[in-house]
């Protein structure tokens, strides 16, 4: 097959490729730049950061080896713990609530339009106003702790933004350890499955790898420190309110994906499974649920890469210096913007990128797939 | 049997509206608590009354955001416009190069297009700033168009790629039997039936840029900044008082809520499509 065959594949090409070129420089390229600026040392000498033509030293892997085992900066290590924490509380909360939501209005209740505007309308709302909203709805001594006044019981007292209060701590170097045992369980589970399903050759390899990573666990990751001291993280209590706003933000976008699913299940599937005598707990237990799977795994990884990079909503909630706030977004924003130190900065996002990748590359090759298939 | 479900069934309809009162208490309350502070008079607000109506109704926060966030909205509304329309073009044209016109390896470049939408734009952050600030936008409203444009296309080009390949091949066949060329095609055929998805990319794109952050507070200089870098700016500072922040969010979230509640279905949809292709 020759291609251009005429004049009009040539012309689509040719519409084509400014498109192609601009998202090549600005998003391959600029990643690559990214990329180089992290292996170097722009910005550790503050008289080189700001200099016209700095004088910039390839440095390796030193930025990212400081990130992770250096002195200064267990505040990265203590926003890689809060964004997980974030992202794990973030996405069960509003996938919850977005469920019950459709759930409910799948029930088709009266005023049913009006319901479903009022749970959706923060969806179209920018995460600075909703930062804001919540800032002032969460003032130690206003808002949301003088509910409670209104019902005649005591004030709450939290400190919802600036609690420095940590649960759940633990250390930074048992984290390789423990990490190891999750993915190898992981993998020994996928193995197991796959065995049962009769696709032997991948449950031998997630065997294999699983047997590998026990074995590195027990033989080297326990007795590895990579910090020469014990530091101990967790999940900063003052989290919640930034989790609370942040679901009353996203639930309708739950809500609506799973009412779009809901919608598209036939009423005889469920006339038949009544007919069959299940219950209405059981309908939605057997027949319902299972069918929406595919819908929370979508909701799950598009929730998480937004909690991943969620910056906007801490920056006007909770401001920029707010320790117990941070995440490696707004980490990267300040190292770089504000403290010039390009090159950590820079390790940084590219960090949150790998991290991003890591969720968002698997979902759209799988999409993708599915998409050839048809 | 019937008849006790049916029984059940009522009791379980009243609590169904009690839950969805309950959501929409959740969902409400901040708006009402917006509405109430930017009412009182400065001086009326008060920790402890938070919840109260104002005695006295003050307009004149709102006259005061309205005068002090003029110029911000402005750069809003020439930002969001120029970029939305511009990116939505772009993204017709692609779509309909992707969909009807593919060249070879199309399909390795198109999701090669989508994962730009998914990054992390603190990835690409530094050389950006730095690309921008030497070709001289860097603090421009129009640099920010290019930014957005840019970083909108692989959206919109998803967007209007799945929207045309709902347009039966045979009726680009004939028009090509008929004559018609790459733009003649997409002339006579496949722009007119475009309108629905324009509308869909539109108001998306529109949202998305007017609700931005992280760019707009990276390119901007202070009488070029979006309403959101103005927003954050004035609840940000210590001791604020209240009223002028809640006026300001209500005047930064109407363009885009008076957009949500009109074209619901529309913004639905766009929703929709940025997360379920195939």
């Amino acid at each position: 097959m020759r291609w251009p065959r005429n004049k009009d594949q040539l012309w689509a090409l040719l519409v084509i490729l400014p498109s192609l070129a601009l998202l090549a420089v600005f998003v391959y390229g600029f990643i690559g730049r990214s990329l180089y600026t992290s292996l170097t040392d722009w910005g550790k000498d503050p008289a080189q950061a700001l200099s016209l033509k700095p004088i910039i030293k390839f440095i390796g892997l030193a930025n990212y080896k400081e990130l992770f085992t250096g002195l200064i900066d267990s505040r990265f290590r203590q926003d890689l713990v809060s964004t997980i924490f974030f992202t794990l509380f973030f996405i069960s909360g509003c996938l919850a609530l977005g469920l019950a939501l459709a759930i409910l209005l799948d029930r088709k209740p009266k005023g049913e339009s009006l319901f479903r505007t009022v749970f959706l309308f923060p969806m179209s709302l920018s995460f600075v106003v909703t930062g804001t909203i919540w800032r002032w709805m969460l003032q130690p001594e206003g808002g949301v702790n003088r509910l409670p006044v209104l019902a005649g019981l005591p004030a709450g007292t939290f400190a919802w933004l600036t609690s420095r209060e940590q649960i759940w701590r633990f250390e930074w170097n048992n984290l390789p350890f423990y990490t190891a045992l999750v993915v190898g369980a992981v993998l020994a589970f996928v193995s197991v499955s796959s065995l049962r399903s009769r696709q032997p050759r991948r449950g031998w390899v997630a065997a294999a790898c699983a047997a590998i990573l026990f074995a590195w666990a027990f033989a080297v990751g326990r007795g590895w420190k990579p910090l020469p001291f014990p530091e101990l993280h967790g999940f900063n209590l003052a989290f919640i309110g930034i989790i609370i706003a942040s679901v009353w933000q996203m639930a309708g976008y739950t809500m609506a994906l799973y009412l779009a699913g809901l919608r598209g299940i036939p009423e005889e599937l469920r006339e038949a499974a009544r007919v069959d005598g299940a219950s209405e707990a059981q309908l939605y237990r057997r027949v319902i649920f299972p069918l929406m799977a595919p819908i929370t795994l979508s909701a799950m990884i598009i929730l998480g890469h937004i909690s991943l990079k969620i910056f906007d909503l801490i920056f006007a909630m909770a401001g920029v210096d707010n320790v117990s706030t941070d995440v490696p977004a707004l980490l990267m924003f300040i190292t770089a913007f504000r403290g010039n130190q390009f090159a950590k900065g820079a390790a940084i996002g590219i960090l949150l990128l790998l991290l991003v990748a890591a969720v968002i590359l698997p979902y759209l090759a799988s999409q993708l797939r599915r998409q050839a298939r048809r | 049997m019937r008849h006790t479900r049916s029984q059940r069934g009522f009791s379980w309809r009243w609590f169904m509206y009690l839950l969805l009162v309950l959501g929409t208490l959740f969902f409400l309350l901040p708006v009402y608590l917006v509405l109430v502070t930017a009412l009182k008079e400065p001086a009326a607000i008060m920790l402890d009354t938070t919840w109260q109506l104002p005695k006295v109704w003050n307009w004149g926060s709102f006259v005061q955001a309205w005068v002090s966030f003029l110029p911000k909205l402005k750069n809003s509304f020439v930002l969001t416009i120029t970029a939305s329309i511009l990116s939505a073009m772009l993204g017709s044209l692609n779509g309909y190069v992707l969909s009807k016109w593919p060249f070879p390896g199309a399909n390795v470049v198109f999701p090669l297009m989508l994962f730009g939408m998914f990054i992390p734009y603190q990835s690409v952050l530094i050389p950006l700033f730095s690309f921008i600030k030497s070709i001289g936008l860097y603090g421009t409203i129009w640099g920010l168009v290019v930014v957005h444009v840019v970083y909108g296309l692989p959206i919109t080009t998803l967007i209007f790629r799945n929207y045309y390949v709902e347009v039966p091949d045979a009726l680009v066949e004939a028009t090509k039997i008929d004559g018609a060329g790459f733009f003649g095609i997409y002339r006579s055929v496949i722009f007119p039936l475009s309108m629905p998805g324009f509308v869909v990319v539109i108001i998306w794109q529109f949202t998305q840029i007017w609700n931005e952050f992280l760019f707009a507070v990276t390119l901007s200089k202070p009488d070029t900044q979006p309403i959101t870098v103005a927003l954050a700016q004035l609840s940000g500072g210590e001791a604020v008082k209240w009223n002028l922040p809640m006026a300001g969010a209500l005047l930064a979230a109407l363009p885009t809520l008076m957009v949500y509640i009109v074209f619901g279905r529309y913004f639905i949809r766009g929703l929709l499509a940025g997360s379920i292709k195939g």
